[in-house]
């Protein structure tokens, strides 16, 4: 079944045509990572799917809604679509465990007492259960950012977005999201897609890897062809070879 | 000086009370209504926009004085007759709220726009969002310069003597014509001012350093 459908969509920025003809599907439970150099629309395209940014032309379907219809009702998607920002975007008025409660509460009326037990439960999965009375500030970058797919794991979404989760990191930090994330990704119901370029990452858990400049996808290979085997587009070849030797 | 506290004790203390009950009500409602047009002009729907932007650069660039006297003058001509300390008080309300609503908008724009867009991505509605997220972070930026519009609120408060508010300035006034001792009358007038304005001062002095 998919999860996530391109059809045909263009987006402008005025003049500027950040995503050009873009046809893609991502089946439900799947892992998807998406590269390219910076400026080839793989931000743009992955801010789409939950509306924060609109699209001008072509079909858009995420869990089943059209986000190009003007009906369809936002709100409802990013219930079942999280992300997880390059700068984590933590409430820095609220404490960790209250970053994690709100929305449940106001979104989804979820009962305190449930809704509490399971932001404890999410916290233990990333590993920082002993965070919980912090302020976002008092935390390190790479536990911020693994707080931040706590607040979006407890909503219970059906699928995660992550922007460049681990390029504003130092580091020594990397490593721990990225485990988080592989946890996640292993979990065969949950549909991922990534902007990254952790090969590391890529190679050990994505089904696909796609490859984007400007505004297009150039390439849309499983993991196995588009690492071991060679990507057939050359500009993908030549952005492989940069990155994987860094 | 403490002749004028003498013998016109009661007129100082009621131009006392009526000053500080308009600053008060003023400031209450400076306060809701200035977050209302701040929140409008942030708003995506640009009907709001248009609407406070015209609200707040007519009220701020009109005289308080004038726009008193437009209330006490104007109103009771069609709608009905209210008194000087009404007049002043509205005037003065809707004057600093326009204030308001510029320092509010401008902290808002000061909150990261990552904390909205983590918000909407987590499902919270725009209100939403604003409410528990932006608005709180917003007012902790704005204590400063929110604190400067409330003193310039109670001493703009002296508007109400132009209009027969009984305020302290106007009890200055007539204790001044009174006793014709002019200068005492208005070093006593300063001091009551200095008496709401200076523990306000140093309230919000407290409230920053608190919060910051």
């Amino acid at each position: 079944m998919s999860m996530i459908e391109f059809h045909d969509v263009q987006k402008y920025y005025g003049d500027f045509h950040a995503l050009h003809d873009i046809n893609l599907t991502i089946d439900a439970g799947e892992t998807v990572v998406l590269i390219g150099p910076s400026g080839s629309g793989k931000s743009t395209l992955i801010r789409t799917i939950n509306g924060l940014e609109r699209i001008q032309e072509g079909k858009l379907i995420v869990n089943g809604q059209d986000l190009a219809d003007k009906k369809t009702d936002m709100n409802r998607i990013r219930k079942n679509v999280g992300m997880v920002f390059q700068h984590f975007n933590l409430y820095a008025n609220k404490t960790i465990l209250e970053n994690i409660m709100l929305a449940p509460r106001l979104v989804l009326k979820r009962p305190e007492e449930e809704n509490k037990k399971i932001a404890m439960d999410m916290l233990d999965r990333v590993g920082l259960a002993d965070q919980a009375p912090k302020m976002p500030s008092q935390l390190s970058g790479g536990q911020q950012q693994r707080i931040a797919i706590a607040r979006s794991l407890a909503m219970r979404p059906k699928a995660l977005l992550f922007d460049e989760p681990t390029s504003a990191l130092d580091p020594e930090m990397i490593d721990d999201v990225l485990n988080v994330m592989k946890d996640i990704a292993r979990d065969s119901s949950m549909t991922m897609l990534v902007v990254t370029h952790e090969m590391g990452f890529a190679r050990e858990v994505a089904n696909r890897v796609i490859f984007m400049a400007d505004g297009r996808i150039l390439e849309d290979d499983t993991k196995e062809k588009f690492f071991d085997g060679q990507p057939s587009n050359e500009r993908a070849r030549q952005f492989l070879s940069k990155i994987i030797t860094h | 000086m403490i002749a004028i506290f003498h013998n016109y004790g009661s007129l100082l203390l009621q131009g006392f009370g009526q000053t500080l009950l308009c600053s008060v009500i003023a400031l209450i409602f400076s306060l809701i209504i200035g977050s209302m047009f701040a929140i409008f002009e942030t708003t995506p729907i640009k009907f709001l926009r248009v609407i406070a932007r015209i609200y707040i650069e007519v009220f701020r660039n009109i005289p308080l004085l004038v726009i008193t006297m437009f209330f006490f003058v104007v109103i009771p001509m069609f709608i009905a007759k209210i008194n000087g300390f009404t007049a002043g008080t509205i005037g003065l309300t809707i004057y600093t709220s326009a204030f308001i609503a510029e320092t509010v908008r401008s902290g808002i724009n000061s909150v990261d726009p990552g904390q909205m867009e983590g918000a909407r991505a987590n499902g919270l509605s725009w209100w939403q969002a604003m409410r528990h997220i932006v608005l709180p972070q917003a007012f902790r930026y704005v204590i400063p310069p929110l604190g400067n519009q409330f003193i310039n609120l109670v001493k703009n408060s002296s508007v109400l003597a132009f209009v027969a508010g009984f305020d302290l300035m106007y009890q200055g006034n007539v204790i001044a014509s009174d006793s014709l001792n002019t200068m005492s009358t208005y070093i006593c007038i300063g001091i009551l001012y200095l008496i709401i304005t200076l523990p306000l001062s140093y309230w919000m002095r407290y409230l920053e350093k608190k919060l910051a």
